[in-house]
């Protein structure tokens, strides 16, 4: 039996999701239809939510089978790691390093990309956006972070 | 004349400096994404919004929107000139745009669509002024009932809208709805789905959704096959149309203002439905149908004027009743919301000068567009070459630093990953994004105005068919739902979607 590999998907993840907010609604309470309680209009969608997807899911065996699928393994784990280090690193490294790291690991989610044209677009896109977004607009975040600065460095080893 | 003291209020707003200022740089910047390819209004005015937050409301809301329909005109100008539409509703514009550029006949194209859409532009904007007025005064009559089974038509609206199957667009509104609930409940003030994350008290952050949804996702699709753009140098020629082509279009563009406006309305995408409406239209009513294919100056006059037209009435549902119709105008009450403006029919009577600013605004701004666009069209055809693995770090370090500063909270960046990779899963999947943003909008909306119903009508659920306003509207909606899964008609609109793409 084969069925259409992104109705499937796409059944199955609805209903997974639907199951999830069914169980977080269930934890709620209901109230009454006078006065309805926190966990009433979620649980409402969440059956909604698993119908649809149940109805997806079941097309998919009435569908022919899709052609194969290219999925960009590379670009998706270097750009979706871009907000996380970012994340992660704006408070300690500062908007100056933490922009130039995460144009620079992003650069590499094209499989064209070359040391030389890398480094070209991080200098850049770098001075770009600190143009922009410090001196223009004038944002509200360090620019050098205290994980770079000697007096970080410093507190970090004396405060521990 | 109210009408009149309302317009002068809107030009006195609208014609300040900085306000100007603002607006130019909107458009500037929407003409810019609308001709590079791979990037939208929706992701970029998710990515701006965060920025506007220094700016007045009125600025601000004044410069989202120039970026809108900046986009939508950039769109037409690549569509003409290298037969790719920048944006999903100048696609029809490419069909009759590109063979006219072929034949040496750019300029004229890019001249039709230009004066077109500023026509169309001043229409829509006289519309939206003579309309809002009386909406407004409606909506205020409206109980929470009439807002529910409101809500409800123009949710159903945007899936009979959205791309491909129904099935999967109702879906996409449902687990919208869903995420938008996330947070503390506002009658108990129990904390919802937010798994012990007290970054998720307030709620999933809004603009972490749609950058993640429809920026990165978006670049995980180009991602995919990248290859170089091929860009035409044929020569644009004249710019300026003679008598004859004049009268040409100006049945079209009458008639594509009009349709647009109309249509525009429409929640869920009402404008990319107007420019195929007035393609078809004007083939139909053609004395010399056959040219339509072969370069028709109608066929670019009409669907612009009628897409321009539409993407600016579709403020309309936003300014007068609070309620967006289609992914950019959530992203405009999103704003509001963060500015601290409560969007619903009374933002015309608080802030009456930040409501007809906005209007006028607009025809400010399609004005400035045709100064800008016809010299500069060298300038864009230029930028049609910059690679695209310049472009997609650029956007994502616009967005991370974007995020960051609405709340200085990692958590938010956090979110957009997730987003991001549920953006690009669902979209493989062929469903399509649009409807689920909505959705998130709508979510607290609609369970509020519910549960709000429910306490007044004593738990009697039969309020939302007992009251004529809120039945007329669920009639409707269960109208468009009935035509939209009739086989005949679902097999045209599939047709129609096809040739979308």
């Amino acid at each position: 039996m084969t069925a259409n590999r992104k109705d499937l998907t796409a059944g199955l993840l609805f209903i997974a999701i639907a199951a999830l907010f069914a169980l977080g609604a269930l934890g709620q309470d209901l109230g009454t239809p006078r006065k309805l309680g926190p966990g009433a209009f979620p649980l409402l969608l969440s059956g909604i939510l698993a119908l649809l997807g149940a109805a997806v899911a079941l097309k998919a065996f009435r569908t022919p089978a899709g052609g194969p699928v290219t999925i960009p393994w590379r670009g998706i784990l270097l750009i979706l790691v871009g907000p996380i280090i970012f994340g992660l690193t704006i408070r300690g490294l500062g908007l100056l390093a933490t922009v130039a790291l995460i144009v620079a690991v992003s650069t590499y989610a094209s499989r064209r990309m070359s040391l030389w044209l890398s480094l070209a677009i991080t200098i850049g896109l770098t001075a770009f956006c600190m143009l922009v977004f410090h001196l223009g607009l004038g944002l509200p975040i360090r620019l050098i972070g205290p994980w770079l600065s000697g007096a970080g460095l410093a507190a970090f080893g004396s405060g521990g | 004349m109210d009408l009149l003291l309302n317009l002068g209020l809107g030009f006195e707003t609208a014609l300040t400096p900085i306000n100007i200022l603002y607006c130019f740089i909107g458009v500037l910047l929407g003409t810019l994404i609308g001709v590079l390819p791979g990037i939208g209004p929706t992701a970029t005015i998710a990515m701006l919004l965060p920025i506007t937050l220094s700016l007045s409301p009125v600025t601000a809301l004044i410069m989202l929107a120039g970026i809108y329909y900046g986009a939508q005109y950039g769109g037409s100008t690549t569509a003409i000139l290298v037969n790719m539409p920048g944006e999903s509703s100048s696609a029809v514009t490419a069909i009759d745009g590109y063979q006219m550029a072929r034949r040496g006949q750019a300029g004229h194209a890019l001249a039709a669509a230009a004066l077109g859409s500023f026509f169309a532009g001043t229409g829509a904007t006289l519309v939206i002024a003579v309309l809002a007025p009386p909406l407004t005064d409606v909506a205020l009559k409206f109980g929470p009932a009439e807002y529910f089974s409101l809500m409800f038509l123009g949710l159903i609206t945007s899936v009979a809208l959205a791309h491909g199957s129904i099935v999967k667009a109702l879906a996409m509104v449902v687990l919208g709805l869903l995420l938008g609930l996330v947070g503390t409940d506002i009658y108990t003030g129990t904390p919802r789905f937010t798994l012990g994350f007290i970054e998720l008290s307030d709620g999933i952050n809004f603009v972490a959704v749609a950058v993640g949804i429809f920026g990165i996702a978006e670049i995980l699709r180009n991602l995919e096959n990248e290859h170089e753009r091929e860009v035409g140098t044929q020569p644009i020629g004249r710019l300026m149309p003679g008598k004859a082509e004049l009268k040409q279009i100006a049945g079209p563009v009458l008639r594509g203002t009009a349709l647009g406006s109309l249509l525009g309305v429409l929640p869920g995408g009402g404008h990319i439905l107007a420019s195929f409406a007035s393609y078809t239209v004007e083939k139909r009513i053609s004395k010399t149908p056959e040219r339509f294919g072969k370069g028709a100056i109608e066929g670019v006059a009409g669907p612009e004027s009628a897409n321009n037209a539409g993407a600016q009435t579709s403020f309309i549902p936003m300014l007068t009743l609070g309620i967006p119709s289609n992914p950019v105008m959530a992203l405009m009450i999103g704003a509001m919301i963060i500015q601290g403006i409560a969007p619903g029919p009374n933002v015309a009577a608080d802030e009456p000068a930040l409501f007809w600013g906005i209007i006028v605004s607009m025809w400010v701004g399609n004005l400035l567009l045709v100064i800008l666009n016809l010299p500069l069209i060298g300038l864009w055809v230029r930028l049609l070459k910059v690679p695209y693995f310049v472009l997609f770090p650029a956007i994502l370090a616009f967005s991370a630093i974007g995020i960051y500063s609405i709340n200085s909270n990692a958590f938010d960046l956090f979110a957009v990953s997730v987003f991001g990779i549920l953006g690009y899963v669902l979209v493989k999947c062929e469903c399509e994004p649009a409807p689920l943003l909505l959705g998130f909008v709508l979510g607290p909306m609609l369970e509020e105005h519910l549960r709000r119903a429910m306490i007044i009508s004593r738990g009697d659920p039969t309020v939302f068919v007992t009251r004529p306003l809120s039945l007329a509207l669920l009639i409707l909606a269960v109208g468009v739902l009935v035509v939209v899964l009739l086989p005949a008609i679902a097999r045209k609109r599939e047709k129609v979607f096809i040739e979308e793409d």
